[in-house]
């Protein structure tokens, strides 16, 4: 069975993944009396998973590269109080382009911790594990610092929107145009590979098993635009018209352009070739003159920035820009990682492995507040979650060893 | 006719260990030399100083007749000299195109890797080696000794080298393959590349070697051709670390 699926060129461990989300949603479905699968839940839960998400692609680079991020979680605290200092303090919340400017400000200030971080680890050889969880602790007191412990607000009227809350998403025309694009490019790039494989008389899938695989893939995008328009839009029946659909939330677009970018780069460029080889054998990377220090010092820059990003949509949802936001986050974030198939071991992990992990752990979380369990027990659960997530990995490990 | 490799009184010590002790060696085109010696005689820590894995602290490294300062392996890779690790140095969880190309990746116009063309041209140079080794999508980790060296080799000589070291080559290797690699080594002799080859296999050594150095304790022991000597004159060497008697 195992084997007659890799020959048609489906990863096991992806399969299992989606299979395993599948049995969850249905189990939530099931325990909430429908209320789980209800446009609206999916709709909020597409807009929670997605700064998880957007942490986790970067989280796959660290993971893959044999290092660790504990400090993510303080630094969208600290991105998220630049990001409102800049907004409310400094420029004025309607200032025009204020939140532009802002975002650039909080996105550098990522980058910057995450250099400071990757500076120490590749230049000066210490472990990820303890230079993140210094800056675990002093960028959560920098995040304080920045306004004295106050909450800033409120924020830019168009930068609200990014959140997916009010005015958050594209509206159902627009969503349906980029779900025939996504189709469309689905499709043309399965054409493409075989293509190009053909060309060189590489070995290929059979036709049938690419088909499929494009088949589904676009099936699941229809079904995830036709569920999003579902959810009417409770500002647009106002003027007494019947309401309209909201589409797709601007939060999931911009995790689409992230995971995107990151997955062409993973895949398609040296920088990310040269994270995976350092990830499956570090020496064998420097031996082949990679330059070792500044892939792993670039990683820890590019999780700072998406730190950032992630920033942005959690003070947009929240109107304010406050020092103890993205507590736990590390957890949720290296949990998804994990759960998505990347592996502690080095050189194994993707993108969309990662986001399927992001959504099955906030689709737990989701499910048992629909549920009323309690905070304390969700924290139990997760954390036993994660557990269990290692413990698949290293057992998929022992097995691959043989 | 200038050496393709001259090794000038080379020295390096780690600590207060001195692992080569101003070893002095050369190469020429089409030739093999042996460097034996047992383990902890410096012939790894010679090697890999020539290989651009650490700078010597002491004397020069000639490669043809230009002095040459390796700061780092793809400087001497630059250079022409391409390395076989005895650990190999292959990522484990990547298929063979991606190691024959790594570090040195063919891009498409647009910045891309051009992952198909490296998997044709890593086709071609593999199977030159080893015919019934067409599987390009197989992680390494998936392959058997024989294919990994297999992997390596074709590594060092998809870049036109023209001086390859190869650190114990045939340690891991059944009897079949060890011969694919001793019928290797002779061709590319045969194409005027010059080979340093570590080995602890003397019959290995007497099989494809023009000279042996042989070294103790970092220090060069003596240089000999192959063909003045017999296996139990080297081992004496080897063992008691001075050089054979003349005429004895």
């Amino acid at each position: 069975m195992r084997s007659w699926l890799e020959k048609a060129g489906f990863d096991a461990r992806f399969t299992s993944l989606v299979l395993a989300l599948a049995l969850i949603w249905a189990g939530l479905a099931w325990q909430t009396g429908g209320i789980f699968l209800s446009p609206r839940n999916l709709y909020n839960l597409s807009i929670q998973t997605c700064v998880t998400a957007i942490m986790a692609c970067g989280m796959v680079y660290l993971i893959v590269a044999r290092q660790i991020d504990l400090s993510v979680g303080s630094q969208i605290a600290f991105t998220g109080m630049v990001i409102a200092f800049v907004q409310v303090t400094w420029l004025g919340p309607e200032t025009p382009y204020a939140w532009l400017v802002s975002i650039a400000a909080g996105v550098g200030a990522g980058a910057v911790l995450g250099v400071f971080q990757g500076w120490w680890v590749a230049y000066r050889g210490l472990p990820a594990f303890l230079v993140t969880l210094a800056g675990y602790l002093m960028f959560r007191g920098a995040a304080f610092l920045v306004a004295d412990g106050q909450t800033l607000a409120p924020l830019s009227t168009t930068y609200q929107r990014i959140g997916g809350g009010v005015q958050g998403s594209i509206g159902t025309t627009w969503s349906w145009i980029l779900c025939a694009i996504a189709c469309a490019w689905v499709i043309v790039q399965a054409i493409h590979a075989r293509r190009s494989r053909a060309r060189y008389n590489a070995a290929m899938a059979p036709l049938w098993a690419d088909a499929f695989k494009a088949l589904v893939t676009c099936a699941a995008l229809v079904a995830f635009v036709a569920v999003m328009c579902a959810y009417p839009d409770p500002t647009s029946a106002s003027d007494g018209g019947a309401p309209e659909g909201k589409g797709i939330g601007i939060p999931v677009l911009i995790l689409v352009l992230v995971a995107v970018k990151l997955t062409i780069v993973a895949r398609r460029t040296k920088f990310g070739r040269h994270v995976f080889a350092y990830g499956g054998n570090p020496e064998a990377a420097f031996l082949s003159g990679l330059p070792v220090k500044r892939v792993v010092l670039a990683l820890f820059a590019m999780m700072g920035a998406l730190s950032a990003i992630a920033a942005v949509i959690t003070t947009s949802r929240l109107n304010s820009g406050t020092h103890s936001i993205g507590q736990m986050a590390e957890l949720y974030v290296i949990a998804a990682t994990v759960i998505g198939g990347t592996s502690f071991s080095g050189g194994v992990g993707t993108i969309p492995g990662a986001i399927v992990g992001a959504l099955l752990i906030q689709s737990l979380d989701n499910g048992m507040v629909l549920m009323d369990v309690s905070s304390a027990q969700r924290q139990i659960y997760i954390g036993l979650i994660l557990i269990a997530a290692v413990w698949l990995d290293v057992l998929y490990s022992r097995r691959l060893a043989k | 006719m200038t050496a393709l490799v001259e090794i000038r009184s080379v020295s390096k010590h780690f600590g207060g260990i001195q692992a080569v002790d101003r070893v002095s060696c050369n190469l020429n085109e089409g030739e093999v030399v042996g460097l034996l010696g047992h383990n902890g005689a410096g012939k790894s820590t010679l090697i890999k100083m020539v290989a651009g894995v650490f700078p010597a602290d002491e004397g020069e490294i000639v490669v043809r007749g230009q002095k040459r300062e390796f700061e780092s392996p793809s400087d001497a890779r630059a250079a022409g000299i391409e390395t076989i690790h005895q650990t190999l140095a292959l990522a484990e969880n990547l298929d063979a195109p991606s190691n024959v190309f790594l570090g040195r990746e063919l891009l498409t116009p647009w910045h891309t890797l051009d992952s198909d063309r490296m998997e044709h041209e890593a086709l071609q140079v593999i199977s030159r080696l080893n015919p019934n080794f067409r599987d390009m999508r197989k992680p390494v980790r998936a392959m058997s000794g024989g294919q990994r060296q297999t992997v390596a080799i074709a590594r060092a000589l998809y870049f036109n080298a023209k001086i390859l070291i190869m650190d114990e080559p045939c340690a891991a290797l059944g009897p079949g393959e060890a011969r694919m690699v001793q019928d290797t080594i002779r061709r590319l002799k045969s194409e005027g590349i010059g080979i340093f080859l570590i080995s602890h296999d003397m019959q290995d050594v007497f099989e494809v070697c023009d000279r042996v150095t042989v070294m103790k304790n970092g220090a060069v022991v003596d240089t000999v051709n192959v063909a003045d000597v017999t296996e139990e004159d080297v081992l004496a060497m080897i063992i008691l670390g001075e050089k054979r008697q003349r005429g004895a």
